[in-house]
């Protein structure tokens, strides 16, 4: 085991349950990020104030930590800027198409016994842990 | 898991296997599967007349066939929405490139498919 973080992995996971919860208790609404931003992609009228709030939320608690941290937000690419556009395709269309990703199926879906969200989460968690080692595979 | 590394670390099973993200799930699914059984008993939430839920249960091509589509993107990059969002405030190239390429995916699909 490398890096192995449990701590700060777990309590920013419950943070993140927290905002779920937050989200689903105040506005009635599933906090999938997905949805989110396709929400102000595509825009409903009286429907996207509270996208943007979120939105801004998202960058702003970036901010947040950086601030007080005082470290620069740790971030190291996995692929060059030709694939990082592949894959932002492949994010892209594949949350629109499968109607969420891991916040709205993982999180959300899943505390909600969503058979869907289940089935969803399983497929893409295997199929990213395939696309890992085929990765390594191809660039050693 | 703003950092990518992280979520490869994670993916890769058979490496340096780095579990965060399994504790990142955990945490946050200690917290939602209590708490949503509770908060989905209301009539409505606290600033809204009703709930906006999904209620489809089926199982179907493009459930399962995005999963996959977005699973292979997120593999290969290690960022999935929300972090990609966060980590736009490194101004970082990849993460700029990577959520500009997010949204065209997002809207080839639409306009592909409807």
């Amino acid at each position: 085991m490398q890096n192995f973080t449990p701590y700060s992995a777990f309590i920013g996971g419950m943070l993140i349950g927290l905002s779920a919860t937050l989200m689903l208790w105040i506005n009635g609404r599933i906090t999938g990020i997905s949805g989110i931003v396709g929400g102000i992609l595509f825009p409903v009228k009286g429907d996207s104030l509270w996208r943007v709030v979120f939105v801004a939320g998202l960058l702003g608690g970036g901010l947040i930590y950086v601030l007080l941290s005082n470290k620069p937000l740790p971030f190291e690419p996995q692929a060059t800027p030709l694939v990082m556009i592949l894959a932002g395709l492949l994010v892209g269309w594949g949350t629109r198409m499968g109607s969420g990703c891991t916040s709205g199926h993982g999180i959300c879906g899943i505390a909600r016994i969503s058979r869907r969200s289940f089935a969803a989460t399983l497929v893409f968690m295997l199929t990213a842990i395939v696309t890992v080692w085929l990765t390594g595979l191809i660039v050693g | 898991m703003v950092n990518p590394a992280k979520v490869i670390g994670f993916l890769d099973l058979l490496g340096n296997w780095d579990p965060s993200l399994a504790l990142v799930m955990i945490g946050g699914l200690s917290i939602t599967i209590p708490l949503f059984h509770f908060v989905l008993k209301l009539d409505h939430p606290l600033l809204d007349n009703r709930f906006y839920l999904p209620t489809r249960q089926d199982l179907d091509f493009n459930l399962i066939g995005g999963a996959v589509i977005f699973g292979a993107g997120w593999g290969i990059a290690g960022l999935c929405p929300g972090p990609a969002v966060t980590a736009l405030v490194t101004l970082n190239s990849s993460v700029i490139l990577f959520v500009a390429a997010m949204l065209a995916g997002m809207l080839l699909h639409k306009f592909i498919t409807e």
